[in-house]
């Protein structure tokens, strides 16, 4: 019995041609985006109207439907690059380098959020802006990594070298994020204990559970429709630069 | 092997011919420890217990001071293109290049830190402690200086992006450096801390080599 | 590898090559063939690409297509590329000797000694005094000392000619000569006559 690989490896072979990746996932965008609204509406409105207040916290703990998602998709975001880095340096698939470039702005977008809304939701609970507590602190590292990445992207002009050194340094940052978080950890503390999945099970009550966790596909498939909308943006404008320069040298190519 | 001695002593001649830049780190050093009483205020007790962390905040912006020195001049003489096609490695010239910014960056400043313990009022055992979370803790300060180095050297504006990048990266050598000085949690979290620091130097130390060898090849081609 | 594969001919061949710098091709079918005891002068026009094709022969830009070969070379021996470019290496506060030193050092294969080296491109009497003092054309005779301090079969020479006078251009021509006639390869890319006669020539068109 002999599996026919044929098939995937055309797959792969598409999805490895900028061209052809946009045209395959073009038709995705519009759905994705679709359910990516109807899903906010179900969460926002569970979350708004529906559920009822927090036994302590009361209303605020509507910030957690945001805040949750957003820390989560901080860190689901960096995986995302990181394994991208290693598309670009192991396998040099040229969609790796475009997936990088777009994950990186959103990553921190995500990651602002998280700590904006963690902030908001500080001073009513803990009656402070701000607390180095070890997940904010780590939160805002993270934060600065990515808009060093950023930095990174646009410091360089030619694009497909950026990808490559890039691509080191998100997998250099990737192996240390666990050693700042443990020595944040270690430093601070003042923390909460992880709430949402413990070993004994969710601590909250099922009100409370279902309206996050539909903020949490809702913002999760919000980073996968922005992520193919800027991998797409950014297939444009290389090619865009290419026939520029292209126009530039007077080669009608 | 040759090679990188070529490289080690090379490095260490330029530096040490390079008309005082030793010295000039050595006194941005001792200057950022000495202007912070001016700041805080000269209560003796307050700056005793800070006194670890100015003195490895000091430390950190005068070794980011030199990174710019590490790749860039050798990029735009062309050096950089003769390791690559040199007959050893680039992680051993990079190797190298790390060693010796250790030893003319970060040993000076270990060197001149009883200037500032004595400005800063510290006593003896945290004086001790701070030489020896520094010998620690640098190394992999150079490292990551020399990650931050090599990513940036194709790039035109290299030269304050190089801290930015690696500034979050060297938060766990502030965390255990200080940590092992001034323990908040007893003596048990000091040598916790120490022993942390010293892993994690050895890890970047031995890992860097290669991330920045290969960020240079790539940044390059 | 036996020890008689070592004196196997060498030979230089580029097939179906594209050259360029990022996405955008400078050259492309670039066929080249040089053996041993032979040299190759590239012309063309700037911005045809003459640096870019030296720099990909020596490995520090990956072709854009096709492909490389060098016959008869044992990687034992280390690598097998000299790339003297633009820019001469050369760090101001280190004294000639140092500079060379330190080149071999990194290179490997030692071949002349260091005086002799500079004995041979007449920088002798500077060899003590630090390289801020050397003039442009010092300087790039510094640089093709390089050539002779570590042996390796292929020279690819960027513009050598370049702040030389008429004694260092006849000096870089005797260089090149000694190195072909001990059976190395070299390709050159200069806009000055070099005084040789074998040089074969290859043009490079813009926009080719």
């Amino acid at each position: 019995m002999t599996i026919d690989t044929t098939p995937k490896m055309t797959w792969w072979n598409r999805l490895s041609h900028p061209g052809q990746f946009v045209a395959l996932t073009r038709p995705l965008v519009l759905p994705l985006a679709l359910l990516t609204g109807v899903l906010f509406a179900v969460g926002l409105w569970y979350g708004l109207f529906s559920s009822p207040p927090e036994k302590y916290m009361g209303d605020t703990v509507r910030i957690m439907y945001v805040h949750v998602p957003t820390a989560w998709l901080s860190q689901f975001v960096y995986a995302t690059m990181a394994v991208s880095a290693l598309g670009t340096l192991v396998w040099r698939h040229p969609m790796a380098d475009v997936s990088m470039k777009a994950a990186a702005p959103l990553g921190a977008a995500f990651t602002a959020m998280a700590l904006f809304t963690g902030s908001l939701w500080g001073r009513p609970t803990w009656g402070t802006f701000w607390e180095w507590d070890g997940r904010m602190t780590s939160t805002l590292v993270l934060l600065f990594i990515y808009l060093g990445i950023v930095a990174l992207w646009r410091a360089f002009d030619d694009q497909l070298r950026a990808a490559r050194v890039v691509a080191v340094f998100t997998l250099v940052g990737a192996v240390n994020i666990p050693i700042i978080k443990f020595s944040v950890d270690w430093w601070s503390t003042l923390h909460q204990p992880a709430s949402v999945f413990r070993a004994d099970g969710p601590t909250m009550p099922g009100e409370i559970l279902t309206p996050l966790f539909v903020m949490f596909f809702a913002f999760t498939f919000l980073f996968i429709t922005l992520q193919l909308a800027a991998m797409h943006t950014e297939v444009r404008r290389r090619r865009i630069t290419t026939l520029e320069r292209r126009a530039a040298r007077g080669d009608a190519r | 092997m040759n090679g990188f001695w070529s490289v080690l002593s090379r490095e260490i001649r330029l530096s040490l011919r390079g008309g005082g830049e030793i010295l000039t780190l050595v006194l941005f050093f001792v200057i950022v420890g000495a202007v912070v009483p001016f700041a805080v205020g000269p209560d003796k007790a307050l700056l005793a217990r800070i006194a670890p962390g100015i003195v490895w905040i000091a430390a950190f912006l005068a070794m980011l001071l030199g990174l710019e020195k590490l790749f860039g001049p050798d990029r735009a003489d062309g050096t950089l293109a003769l390791y690559r096609l040199a007959d050893i490695p680039l992680s051993a010239v990079v190797a190298a290049k790390v060693i010796a910014h250790w030893l003319t960056a970060a040993l000076p400043l270990i060197l001149a830190s009883p200037v500032l313990a004595l400005l800063l009022a510290m006593d003896a055992t945290s004086f001790w402690r701070t030489v020896l979370s520094l010998l620690l803790g640098t190394p992999a300060l150079a490292g990551f200086g020399a990650i931050g180095a090599a990513v940036t050297v194709a790039t035109r504006r290299g030269g304050l992006l190089a801290p930015i990048l690696i500034a979050p990266l060297s938060v766990p050598v502030l965390i255990f450096g200080v940590g092992a000085i001034a323990p908040t949690g007893g003596p048990d979290q000091a040598q916790a801390a120490i022993l942390l620091l010293a892993a994690l130097s050895l890890m970047v130390v031995v890992l860097s080599p290669f991330a920045a060898a290969l960020a240079i090849d790539w940044g390059e081609d | 590898m036996t020890e008689g594969q070592v004196h196997s001919p060498l030979c230089l061949k580029t097939f179906a090559l594209g050259v360029g710098r990022g996405e955008t091709m400078l050259a492309r079918d670039i066929a080249l063939s040089v053996s041993a005891g032979h040299g190759l002068m590239l012309r063309g026009p700037n911005g045809a690409g003459k640096s870019t094709l030296l720099l990909t022969l020596a490995g520090l830009l990956s072709p854009l297509e096709g492909s490389i070969v060098l016959e008869g070379h044992d990687e034992d021996f280390g690598p097998a590329f000299h790339h003297c470019g633009h820019r001469n290496a050369i760090r101001p506060r280190l004294t000639a000797v140092e500079t060379l030193e330190f080149w071999r050092g990194i290179n490997g294969n030692p071949a002349l000694p260091v005086a002799e080296a500079l004995e041979r491109v007449g920088l002798r009497r500077l060899a003590r005094l630090d390289a801020a003092y050397l003039s442009a054309g010092q300087q790039r005779r510094l640089a093709l000392a390089r050539l002779l301090v570590s042996a390796r079969p292929v020279w690819l020479l960027d513009e050598p000619t370049s702040a030389l006078d008429a004694e260092g251009q006849k000096l870089l021509a005797g260089l090149i000569e000694d190195h072909l006639a001990a059976g190395g390869i070299a390709v050159i890319a200069s806009h000055d006559a070099i005084a040789l006669d074998n040089l074969a020539v290859f043009t490079l068109e813009t926009g080719a």
